[in-house]
């Protein structure tokens, strides 16, 4: 199988500092992949080179054998790749429903006179993505907050619209950056549900970064380790859980 | 589509009544106030998309005004008389009119993405610098051209046609057509920020990154915004220029640009109401404060008290007269006694 999601020696220098050094990540169709590293370890850096919003130094990014590097961020989004952010970036004076629709702007086939004159084009648009974003919304849980500006959203929920907005695109691959930060034990159980929902049932490639060691063993099938910016460790959570490389990662060698 | 016609239809009916009663019932001087402030309601609503919207802080609005006056006067006067000459000021023929207005806009729009581009490199502070810069250049430009009148500018530009019933006044058909584009714009953008256009510019206002990375286009819809504000702002100019019959380059300095950036403000940045409302309250309070002016023989007083009231709005109602909301008619049904929440 081709991988859907490749990168090759990708490396980003800021100034002195190699945030992220020869990273090579094969993500195949169906894949439930998790990323993990400690703290500053350069992952939300590489969704960052993936998703367009930084420019690699070296390497290069493959997503459905395309080159992706030297893209801006919609055209990456326009092939099928989406993400969440770490830091929750919602568009707070728009709506919950607004929000979501806001993702299936980019497969609007409209141009502004449409909407101007109010055609019909226009309509039909409008109740495609209306319905589009309900449907996700229903997924995920929100559809009744769907009328609440998303800035009135609590914590867990924004976490949660962030993830109907980026299936809104009509993504092959989603990146989630820590989905379950801030969240309680509850809220992360329905969460791993909700991952694993995306993967089975909408067919969404996935590609995880999370900090919660039980949620990352317990959903993910492949877990890759990142620490200083260079991959210590690839396998399956098993593998993981056992390679004293981790280990030393995350408690500190001798 | 079908209601769309129907709309401009009524507002075109609307724009007539409106310009009859006047003609009946007003006295000009009167008639000159609500002119002026139909002008600055087309160059506000327009700046609400690019400023509002979109979030750009563009401060260069009256440069687009300036290039669309001078167009739309130029071309009517060279349609109307062939040439530049003294006489008599005579009426623009419909088609010359409304060829000018167009012409005007498209010029303005162009304009718009020449600033557009450069905006969409540069965000806050240093685009509203590059803008007013823009402005003052196109002034300067203008004020330099002797063909076009240097400083004094060009005069004798044709009155606006008239229509039907509409002959011996001094307003002549002024209120018609500057608020049929009054309507209009406010009609178009009222749609367009109710569309999934409107939704993308906000997005890049709340999130740039967020925004693009869900695929909106922010660079190309950047500019969209500016060709909009800037299409409707060459139309004002044009409005003005065959309203004022003379245009010189520093009816455009960047204090108008400024002014207009405190309707924004003033009336609530994002919302189309805000602007109107604060297209009324800019034009109309310093003319309201001048007797207050002339009964206390104070010169300048009025310019004081406006721009102290400016100051205390600033202060007490940071987010301007409506904030982002709207007036519209989901409003009223709300307040209406029996109205469903």
């Amino acid at each position: 199988m081709t991988a859907l999601l490749a990168t090759e020696n990708l490396t980003i220098r800021f100034g002195g500092l190699t945030a992220v050094d020869g990273f090579n990540l094969a993500i195949e169709p169906g894949d439930l992949f998790g990323l993990i590293g400690p703290n500053g370890a350069g992952k939300t850096t590489v969704f960052n080179m993936i998703t367009g919003v930084y420019l690699p130094t070296e390497g290069s990014v493959h997503f459905d054998g395309k080159l992706v590097n030297g893209l801006q961020p919609a055209q990456v989004a326009a092939l099928g790749v989406s993400r969440t952010f770490q830091n929750i970036r919602l568009f707070d004076e728009l709506s919950v429903l607004e929000n979501a629709m806001t993702g299936a702007h980019q497969h609007a086939k409209i141009n502004l006179f449409d909407s101007l004159l109010r055609t019909a084009r226009h309509y039909r648009e409008e109740q495609r993505q209306r319905d589009r974003a309900y449907e996700l919304l229903t997924f995920m849980g929100l559809e009744d907050r769907a009328g609440l500006p998303a800035k009135q959203l609590p914590y867990g929920h924004r976490r949660k619209l962030e993830i109907a907005r980026a299936l809104a695109t009509e993504p092959k691959l989603i990146c989630l950056d820590e989905p379950a930060a801030g969240m309680n034990t509850g809220e992360k159980a329905e969460l791993s549900a909700l991952i694993r929902k995306i993967r089975d049932e909408l067919k969404v490639t996935v590609l995880l970064i999370e900090h919660d060691m039980k949620l990352v063993m317990g959903i993910c099938e492949k877990i890759q380790v990142l620490d200083y910016g260079k991959t210590i460790a690839l396998g399956t959570p098993q593998e993981i859980q056992n390679n004293p490389k981790v280990i030393e990662a995350y408690l500190g060698g001798e | 589509m079908a209601k769309t016609v129907g709309l401009l239809l009524a507002g075109l009916v609307a724009c007539y009544g409106l310009n009859w009663f006047l003609a009946e019932f007003i006295e000009v001087v009167y008639v000159d106030y609500l002119n002026l402030i139909g002008i600055a309601i087309v160059l506000a609503v327009g700046l609400n998309v690019i400023n509002g919207l979109t979030g750009q802080f563009s401060l260069g609005h009256a440069g687009f005004m300036a290039i669309g006056a001078f167009v739309a006067g130029l071309v009517s006067i060279q349609l109307t008389y062939g040439e530049m000459s003294s006489g008599p000021l005579e009426l623009a023929g419909l088609g010359t009119f409304l060829l000018s207005l167009l012409l005007a806009g498209l010029a303005a729009a162009v304009l718009g993405v020449v600033v557009g581009a450069p905006a969409l490199r540069l965000k806050g502070d240093y685009l509203a610098i590059a803008t007013l810069g823009f402005a003052e250049i196109t002034r300067i430009l203008l004020t330099a051209q002797d063909s076009l009148g240097g400083p004094t500018g060009i005069k004798r530009i044709p009155k606006m046609p008239l229509l039907p019933g509409t002959g011996a006044w001094d307003g002549g058909t002024s209120v018609f057509w500057i608020f049929l584009v009054v309507f209009t714009i406010v009609l178009f953008s009222a749609r367009l920020q109710r569309s999934t256009y409107g939704r993308a510019l906000i997005a890049i206002r709340e999130n740039e990154l967020a925004a693009e990375t869900m695929g909106v286009r922010a660079a190309r819809m950047k500019v969209m915004a500016f060709v909009y504000g800037a299409f409707f702002a060459g139309i004002a100019g044009g409005l003005y220029a065959h309203y004022q019959h003379s245009v010189r380059p520093d009816d455009f300095t960047s204090i108008r640009s400024i002014e207009v950036v405190v309707m924004l403000v003033l009336g609530g940045l994002g919302s189309i109401t805000g602007a109107v409302l604060g297209a009324v309250a800019v034009t109309l309070v310093p003319q309201l404060l001048r007797p207050l002016e002339e009964q206390l023989q104070v010169n300048g007083l009025s310019m004081v008290v406006y721009a102290l009231l400016l100051i205390l709005m600033m202060i007490f109602r940071p987010q301007g007269i409506f904030g982002q909301r709207e007036l519209s008619l989901k409003l009223f049904r709300r307040i209406l006694p029996g109205g469903r929440k």
